[in-house]
Formats: structure tokens, C-alpha cells, sequence
């Protein structure tokens, strides 16, 4: 069968209007995925765990209630992916680390008992960067993703199985988490539509966590409209999560619909003057830049907006960032769960030697540097010149926002500064590979929503690049429809969505 | 080890002390601090915890908002400031019993702060001891070492129970307090005892020491007279009773002056109490190495009690303690010398509570101070610690005052309770205790004991009526003590006058 005549092209809107039609069946769909996975993921590696039992068990009983006219939703029996970040009752639950091995959840993430009630079959757990530090998925545990586009090159990070697993086609929805970028930055480098929703819109019970006051759940998809209606399927007010935002979302679907129909006039876009310039690829720049004519020809007015606390964004991130993670990281101790490490040579060794031994064997380079380097921010003596000062400066951020929203109603930059990397080019240079996130970290600072559409293939490697769109706290619809109305102009003039110029990838190997 | 100590009028000679107190108190709240876990004591272990108290990766922390009440009230009822506004912090060190490797508390931003509690002495005198903050924080899990030693040194391996994981605590926290000099250790005694009334007052805690509800840190540090500075402190952890404060505080005065008189230097480190040999021994070192890391908790917004609240918590205070102290002390009746024994005691309430349960003052005081009191003695408690309730002292005193029981059977009835046997009724029942006033029994011993005593019932015929007490002590001999004595008196003159 030719990949191009099975369910896995279609979107999951598409999909959603096929089983409610009676076209298809979500055992069918399921099955089509399952086997789409078996047949590419080999090279990929997108997933870690794949459920096929538990997702064709969850299609049987959707198609059932389909049969019995009690669909749980739209989505009811549309298949997705979920980030191994994310706890689930009866699938291991990693992070890409190794001190994790073997966990199985008692409990379901708040987004994945959403995702569960509203009967989307749960295809399977996908690989990240080890407890998402990572802008390439190379420092999973359990080996890199790859690239659909091209398997040499990176998937971006951490969600790269996420990004992959759609941009391959294994699955038309997915989950991510984005703490820096991990969401739209993967989104820009396969091609794929990535939202990070305002800080608190989708709850984080279940997340586990890598900086509590960055993280946000949020979906990954082919289309705008499929991220908004999974997205208005996770999002909302959660009691288990502090932080969680006790007030309705806006109409996301609606912003989707309305933003499709490219008419954009009335608004005005602001493009963040600190992110362009040196460092930037010119074939990223030129798609970015002809994007903005998009946008204007749409009816948008497009302005300057200097941001200038921009250029800060990077070192704050990476002083509150691994000061909350060293923090977060400490209950992997070998006392309750996960791997444990008895010390070599040791007779009955001691808790303290037990957990030396099992944090030592158990967290990987970029994890261990972190802690370092957070819990260094932490200390007495070093907390006001580093993390407290981090704080006053994401402060300023914040202000630079606002300021911004208040002349313009979104900002837009290129997601990334490149098109993906090749697979070990910037393993040994930590900040060259922290470098990529330098766009999408000011939101995560400031918790303001943000997406990323593909917008072509740039010249010089005819690999993706990435669109960004922010908006004001609680304003998500925004993005949806300046993202939207891009995506469908991009679409008029491609005459097709961009991945269908990906390879095929069956019969690849490596 | 053995540690020299120094006369305690030459520690006054030559150092001036100073106290600092902290005492956690656990809150009686149905759920845990940060999730929805009873908080009760007691269950099979492991059998009271979440993915939140258990600290499962992913799992979060929500604020019981019962807990912040009872903060909010603890700080009102100690004259303390409320905070408008007010974060939750990580601490950070790794520990098996604590499940996150951080303890969620209040670091630079209390809930309450700045207040203030007149702590009456023995003697009447008041001492004001100003409190610097009171917090909110989670206790940890409990771990039990398993070997010969009972501690981790040594210990062959050890279980960990983390029903206790996240109970709420209040962490109260005095300023230095200064000038106590000889009534240092009494200070410290009163201090705790009168929070520990506060607190049961406020119905906020079981506050029981015995029972680690109540749990008090002793920190101490001597100055050389007059010098005004403030010398290294030790802290004293496992204090477990109000006596125990007292001592504890003593020893360290009496330590501390010896270490620094042969020329050495304290050591800043937590100190253990032993209730046995009333003495501390050295626990860990807490150097300025240890260094915990706070920083605002990220999952928890911040606490901000509205005015309207606070005002409102504000109205449900009980009365003020001195005040309090003062209206009983009329109401009883009592001398100022009784008042003052009674609040030492630290049997105010329990007395309290006697009387409202119907018993006049005066017995109220005798139970408790006289009968209980001896019992706590015997056995290092607090009298409020025995597992002797004011209800069941009521319940006795009236089968006292019925003429079923006197006071000796009384003593037996306690006996009772103290053994669990069950109810004052049912032990009366069960071991018999009854008064015997029937005259059939009692004519027959009162033969038996005129017969036995023909010298004794000659006096009495010829009108020396006080030697019957020789013959109502041998009735009650033979009784076993169950005999209502005054009937028996009656029954010995009408038959030899």
C-alpha cells in the first residue's frame, strides 16, 4: 500500500470528518499508524514505547460508541502520540533517561486523562531529549531521533520523537512540552506545527517537570487548525495544578477557521528587531521575509518592534532553568522508583552511597551540567548574582512584552535560527546547541503563547524552516489566526502542505 | 561520653544565656499540607500517601487551605504581623525519609512575623518573648533504623514510612531571647508549656508532646557577663517534654560554660536530648557548609490572606491567656499559691475542662496536681500526656461524690484507665470496685471486728467514741478497702452505744 492512500496523510481534522462520516473507522486509522511505525520508525526512532495493543483496545471501544452514537467529541477515536515526559497509567514513563527505566505511572497526567476521556487512542510514548534538556533529541538514553527530511540531520529538541512521529506520518497528533522552545523549535525543523499555550493554560500534573516556571504542554501537528482543536482539548483550569489558569480558553478553533480564510486586516504585526541579524541562515531569513509579504498581502500591517532585553533571554533561561531542574531532579535518589545502583566494592553500602551511585550511572552529561551549574546558581553567596538577578531580568523581559502588545497585536520571528543540524555537530559545544532556542525562549520567560508554522525550505539545504508567532498572555487565539492565515497562503502557493515534499522513507535504513 | 559540666550559680557568675526557641506544631487538619492524604496518626505504614507525598516525578502540590488558616490564627493568637502576600520555598538536601529531596516551607517570607507572647513564670512574674516568625512548611516521612543501636549508625537497615510526609507543620520561631539569666531554663519551660495551651486552645493541634505533635528545638548560647554580644549557639533537638525544655537548657547552660572556661570553643551543631540520662550528645554538624538552597517553590502561587480574612480569623481567637488566667483564678477561688502550681503544671486547661464537666474546682485541682501529677512524675509525661482525659476525672469524681467509690478506690480506677482496662464504669465493674454500703456485708465484718477487738469496743461502750477508727480500719481490712466508711461508723456506735 502506498503511503499516500491511507488515513496517516490525512489531518486529524480530516480524520475526525471521516469517522464521523462513516468513512472510517479508528480501528482502521490505528491500525494504519501501527503499521505506518513498523514500517519507518526503524530509522526514525521516534518512539520508545509503542502500545499497539492498548491503542487498538481504545479503537475498538471508540468505534463502538461511534456505532452507538455516543462520541465523546470530535477528536473521539483519533489516534495521537504522547512525549514520554508525560505520566501514564500502564506505559512507561522515561524522560528519555535511564534513571527512569522500567517506570510505570500509578497515575495519568491530567492532559493524558483528557486526551483518554475524549478517546484518542494512545499510539505510544515518544523519545525527547533526557528530561527534555536538549535541542536535538540526541541526548535521549535511548538513542537520537532522526529527520524525516533527511535522516543524517537532527529533529530538533527535546520533543523530536513527537515532531518526527508527525512529520513522518506515524501520527497525526501528538504532545510536547515546551520549556525553551521544545515544541515549535522540532515544529520548524520537520515541517511540523508546534503551539506553546500561555504558562498555566494546560495543566502540568503529570508533567514531569524540568523547569516548573517554564513548562507548558502543548500540541504537535501536521495543521493549525488540527494544534487548535487538541489544544482546546487540554487546555482549561486543573485543580491539581497550582499555576493552572482558572478562566475559559478563547475560541482556538473559531481563531483557526476565521484565520484561514487569510484575512488578516486589522491587525498588526510586530517583527522583533533582536531576532535577525548575525548568526542567522540567509535561506531562513529569505522564507521569513517572504512570509511577512504573506502576511501583509493579507491585510496585516507589519512593523519593527525592538525588544532590546531579548538579547538577555538566553543566559537568564540558562540560571532559572537548571536552578529549578537541580531542584526537581533531586527525588531520583533509588529510594522509591526507577533505577537503583548498588556502588562497586562497597559492602552494605549506605542510602547516601546508593543514590551517589545510581545519580552518577543513571543522568547523562547535559543532565548532570545542569544540576552543576543550577545548583551552583543556587547557592548561598552566588543566589543574588546569579538567580536572583536572572529573576529581575526575566522581569524586564516581561516588560519588553508588554510594552511590545502595546503598540502591536502579535510578534513574529523566525522559530529557529537554522534549518536542522547534522547529528553530532554541536553535541561537544553546549552553547551552539542552546544558541537554537535563542527565538523561542523569551515566551517561556514571559509565559506568553507562541506557534511555529512551517514555512518553506530554505535554499542553500531545502530543509524546513519555521515561522513564529507570539501573542499576549490568554490571547492563543491570536496565534492561531495569524497562523492560520499564513498556513493557507503558504498552501495557495505551494498548491499543497509542505510535507509532501518530505521523502517517503519506506525502505530506508540506515 | 561524659561531659564536665560547671556548677550552674558559676555559669550565672560569669555568662550571661541566651534562648532562642523553635517549635514545630503539627496541625490536626483532616488532609495533608500539599495534597489530599489523611493526616491522621497512626495508619499502617505506607497506607496514607499519594503521587504528591510520595514525591512521584510529575505529581504537584496544592495548598490546604485549612492549613493557612490555622497559621494565619497561630500568628494572630502570638500578636504576630500577617503577611499580604507570601511564597512557599524549597529546601534543598537529600535525605531517604523525604520524598523530594527538597521540603516545601517559607523561607524570607512568613506567613506570620514580628509578634509577641507574655509568658507568666511560676512566681506570677511575666516575661515577654518576642516571636520572629511562624511558618508554614510539610514534615517529612519517619524512618525507623532496624538493629541493635535503634539509630542509622549501626543499624542493619531501615524502613522508611511516609504517612507522616507532608503533614502540615507551623514552625514558630522566637527572637534571641535575652536577660533570662537564672530563669533561662525556666523561661524555656514556660514558654513552650503556655504555647502548647495556646495552641489547644486554638484548636489547631493535638499538641501532644509525647506524640511528636509538638516538637521543641533548644538553641543556646552563652556571652560573657555584661559583653552584649551573642556567643556560638548549639541546638537541642528530641526535647519531648516541658520538663525536659527546662533541663535540657540547664545542661546546655552548665556545658556550654565548662567547654568555654577550659579555654575551647562551642561548636555550632544540633545536639541530642536524652530524656534517661538528661544529657545532650553531639548530632550532626551544622557548619556554615550546609547550605539548603531556597528558592520561591515554582508550583505553588503565591499566599495572599485578603484583610477581610484575616479580620474575620482575627474574631475566633480565644481568650487571651493572662486574661484567662486571671478570670479562672476568681471564678475557682483559687489562692494565688494554687493558681500558680496549677499553671506549672501545666494542668490549666485540663482543670478547666474538669470543672466545666461539672466538678468543683477545688477536687479538679486535687486530681490533677496531687493524683496525676505523682503518676506523670513516675513516668516522664506530662500530666496532659497520661491518657487521663478531664472527662473521665469528672466521671470518677462523681461516683466519688455519689458515695460508689472513695478516694482510695478512685486511685484504683485510674489504675484502670492508665492499663486501658476501658471506661471508669466499666472498671469499677470489672475489678469490683464498688463501695460496699449494704448492711448485711458490712454488720457481719463489723461483728468480726468487734470480736476481734474486745479492748477497743470497751472504750468505745464507755463513751471514747474516737477509737472507733481502729475498728472502721480493721472492717476495711477485711473489706479490701470497699467499705463505706461512714456507714460502717455508724453501724460500730449503734451497736456499742
Amino acid at each position: 500500500m502506498s503511503a499516500t492512500s491511507t488515513s496517516t496523510r490525512l489531518s486529524a481534522t480530516k480524520i475526525a470528518a471521516g469517522l464521523a462520516a462513516g468513512e472510517l473507522t479508528s480501528q482502521q486509522v490505528t491500525r494504519e499508524h501501527l503499521e505506518r511505525i513498523e514500517a519507518v520508525d526503524g530509522p526514525v526512532h521516534a518512539f520508545l514505547h509503542v502500545d499497539a495493543d492498548g491503542a487498538m483496545a481504545a479503537a475498538a471501544e471508540s468505534d463502538a460508541r461511534r456505532e452507538a452514537g455516543a462520541e465523546r467529541g470530535p477528536l473521539d477515536g483519533v489516534p495521537i502520540a504522547v512525549k514520554d515526559v508525560l505520566a501514564t497509567t500502564g506505559l512507561p514513563t522515561t524522560c528519555g533517561s535511564k534513571i527512569l527505566e522500567g517506570w510505570v505511572p500509578p497515575y495519568d497526567a491530567t492532559v493524558v486523562r483528557l486526551v483518554k476521556e475524549a478517546g484518542l487512542p494512545i499510539l505510544g510514548k515518544t523519545n525527547m531529549d533526557e528530561f527534555a534538556m536538549g535541542s536535538s533529541t540526541e541526548h535521549s538514553a535511548y538513542g537520537p531521533t532522526r529527520n524525516p527530511w533527511d535522516l543524517e540531520r537532527i529533529p530538533g529538541g527535546s520533543g523530536g520523537g513527537s515532531a518526527a512521529a508527525v512529520a513522518a506520518f506515524m501520527a497525526p497528533l501528538a504532545l510536547g512540552t515546551d520549556t525553551g522552545g521544545s515544541i515549535r523549535q522540532p515544529g520548524a525543523v520537520t515541517g511540523t506545527v508546534g503551539v506553546k499555550p500561555t504558562y498555566g493554560g494546560v495543566s502540568r500534573y503529570g508533567l514531569v517537570a524540568l523547569a516548573n516556571s517554564l513548562d507548558q504542554v502543548g500540541p504537535v501537528t501536521r495543521t493549525v487548525a488540527d494544534s487548535a482543536a487538541l489544544h482546546a482539548l487540554i487546555g482549561g483550569h486543573d485543580r491539581r495544578d497550582s499555576t493552572s489558569i482558572d478562566q475559559p480558553l478563547p475560541d482556538l478553533v473559531a481563531a483557526a477557521r476565521q484565520g484561514a480564510a487569510a484575512d488578516l486586516s486589522g491587525m498588526k504585526v510586530g517583527v522583533i528587531t533582536e531576532l535577525s541579524g548575525e548568526g542567522w541562515q540567509p535561506g531562513v531569513m529569505s522564507r521569513f521575509t517572504e512570509s511577512l509579504a504573506l502576511l501583509e498581502q493579507a491585510g496585516a500591517e507589519v512593523v519593527e518592534v525592538s525588544c532590546p532585553t531579548f538579547v538577555h533571554a538566553l543566559a537568564t533561561y540558562y540560571l532559572i532553568l537548571p536552578a529549578e531542574a537541580s531542584s526537581n531532579l533531586a527525588k531520583f535518589d533509588a529510594m522509591r522508583y526507577g533505577l537503583r545502583v548498588l556502588p562497586e566494592g562497597v559492602d552494605s553500602p549506605s542510602a547516601e552511597e546508593v543514590m551517589r551511585a545510581t545519580r552518577d550511572a543513571g543522568f547523562g552529561d547535559e543532565v548532570k551540567r545542569r544540576i552543576i551549574i543550577g545548583t551552583y546558581a543556587l547557592s548561598s553567596g552566588y543566589y543574588d548574582a546569579y538567580y536572583g538577578q536572572a529573576q529581575k531580568v526575566r522581569t524586564l523581559i516581561s516588560r519588553d512584552f508588554a510594552a511590545a502588545f502595546g503598540s502591536v497585536d502579535v510578534l513574529v520571528s523566525p522559530t529557529a535560527p537554522t534549518t536542522a543540524f547534522k547529528l553530532g555537530e554541536k553535541l561537544d559545544d553546549p552553547v551552539a546547541m542552546y544558541l537554537n532556542d535563542l527565538a523561542t525562549i523569551p515566551a517561556n520567560l514571559a509565559g506568553v503563547p507562541g506557534i511555529s508554522v512551517p514555512n518553506g525550505l530554505a535554499d542553500e539545504d531545502g530543509l524546513p524552516s519555521g515561522f513564529q508567532v507570539l501573542a499576549p498572555a490568554l490571547a492563543d487565539d491570536r496565534v492561531y489566526r495569524v497562523g492560520a492565515a499564513l498556513e493557507s497562503a503558504l498552501a495557495a502557493q505551494w498548491g499543497g502542505p509542505l510535507l509532501d515534499r518530505a521523502p517517503a522513507l519506506e525502505g530506508v535504513s540506515l | 561520653m561524659t561531659e564536665t559540666l560547671m556548677d550552674f550559680d558559676a555559669v550565672l557568675a560569669a555568662y550571661d544565656p541566651a534562648l532562642g526557641l523553635e517549635v514545630h506544631v503539627e496541625l490536626n487538619t483532616a488532609t495533608k499540607m500539599f495534597c489530599g492524604c489523611p493526616a491522621s496518626f497512626g495508619g499502617e505504614p505506607n497506607t496514607q500517601t499519594c503521587p504528591t507525598c510520595l514525591g512521584l516525578p510529575g505529581a504537584m502540590p496544592v495548598v490546604n487551605g485549612t492549613a493557612v488558616e490555622s497559621a494565619i490564627r497561630i500568628g494572630l493568637a502570638l500578636n504576630c504581623s500577617i503577611a499580604e502576600w507570601c511564597r512557599f520555598a524549597r529546601k534543598n538536601y537529600f535525605y531517604p525519609d523525604m520524598p523530594k529531596n527538597f521540603q516545601t516551607s517559607q523561607y524570607d517570607e512568613p506567613i506570620a512575623f514580628d509578634g509577641w507572647m507574655d509568658v507568666v513564670l511560676d512566681d506570677g512574674e511575666t516575661v515577654r518573648v518576642e516571636i520572629e516568625r511562624a511558618h508554614m512548611e510539610e514534615d517529612t516521612g519517619k524512618s525507623t533504623h532496624i538493629g541493635s543501636t535503634g539509630r542509622i549508625h549501626g543499624a542493619d537497615y531501615s524502613l522508611v514510612d511516609y504517612n507522616r510526609a507532608g503533614i502540615p507543620l507551623i514552625e514558630i520561631v522566637t527572637k534571641p531571647i535575652l536577660g533570662a539569666g537564672e530563669r533561662a531554663p525556666e523561661v524555656a519551660r514556660a514558654y513552650v508549656a503556655q504555647l502548647r495551651d495556646l495552641i489547644v486552645a486554638l484548636g489547631v493541634s493535638e499538641a501532644r508532646m509525647d506524640q511528636g505533635n509538638l516538637r521543641a528545638d533548644v538553641n543556646l548560647s552563652l556571652s560573657p557577663s555584661g559583653a552584649g554580644t551573642l556567643g556560638t549557639r548549639t541546638e537541642t533537638k528530641n526535647v519531648n517534654s516541658f520538663r525536659s525544655v527546662e533541663r535540657a537548657v540547664r545542661y546546655e547552660m552548665q556545658r556550654h560554660a565548662a567547654v568555654l572556661d577550659g579555654g575551647g570553643s562551642i561548636l555550632q551543631e544540633t545536639r541530642h536530648w536524652h530524656e534517661d540520662t538528661g544529657i545532650t550528645t553531639s548530632g550532626r554538624e551544622k557548619s556554615d557548609a550546609e547550605d539548603y538552597r531556597y528558592f520561591p517553590e515554582p508550583d505553588l502561587v503565591p499566599v495572599a490572606p485578603s484583610r477581610e480574612w484575616v479580620e474575620q480569623l482575627r474574631g475566633t481567637l480565644p481568650e487571651n491567656p493572662t486574661a484567662k488566667r486571671n478570670r479562672l483564678q476568681e471564678e475557682w477561688g483559687f489562692s494565688d499559691l494554687e493558681m500558680r502550681d496549677t499553671v506549672g503544671a501545666g494542668a490549666l486547661g485540663l482543670v478547666e475542662e474538669t470543672v466545666a464537666a461539672g466538678v468543683a474546682p477545688q477536687a479538679a485541682r486535687k486530681w490533677w496536681l496531687g493524683e496525676m501529677a505523682r503518676r506523670a512524675n513516675d513516668t516522664g509525661t506530662e500530666i496532659s500526656d497520661l491518657g487521663v482525659t478531664p472527662a473521665q476525672v469528672a466521671e470518677v469524681q462523681g461516683m466519688v461524690d455519689a458515695g460508689t467509690l472513695n478516694d482510695k478506690l478512685a486511685r484504683q480506677v485510674f489504675d484502670g484507665l492508665l492499663a486501658g482496662e476501658g471506661t471508669p464504669a466499666e472498671i469499677v465493674e470489672a475489678r469490683g470496685l464498688a463501695v460496699v454500703s449494704d448492711d448485711g456485708a458490712l454488720s457481719a465484718a463489723v461483728d468480726n471486728a468487734i470480736a476481734a477487738n474486745p479492748d477497743v469496743a470497751e472504750k468505745i461502750r464507755g463513751g471514747k467514741v474516737a477509737a472507733a477508727g481502729a475498728l472502721i480500719g480493721a472492717v476495711m481490712k477485711e473489706m479490701r478497702g470497699q467499705a463505706d466508711a461512714g456507714r460502717v461508723r455508724e453501724l460500730i456506735l449503734e451497736k456499742l452505744t
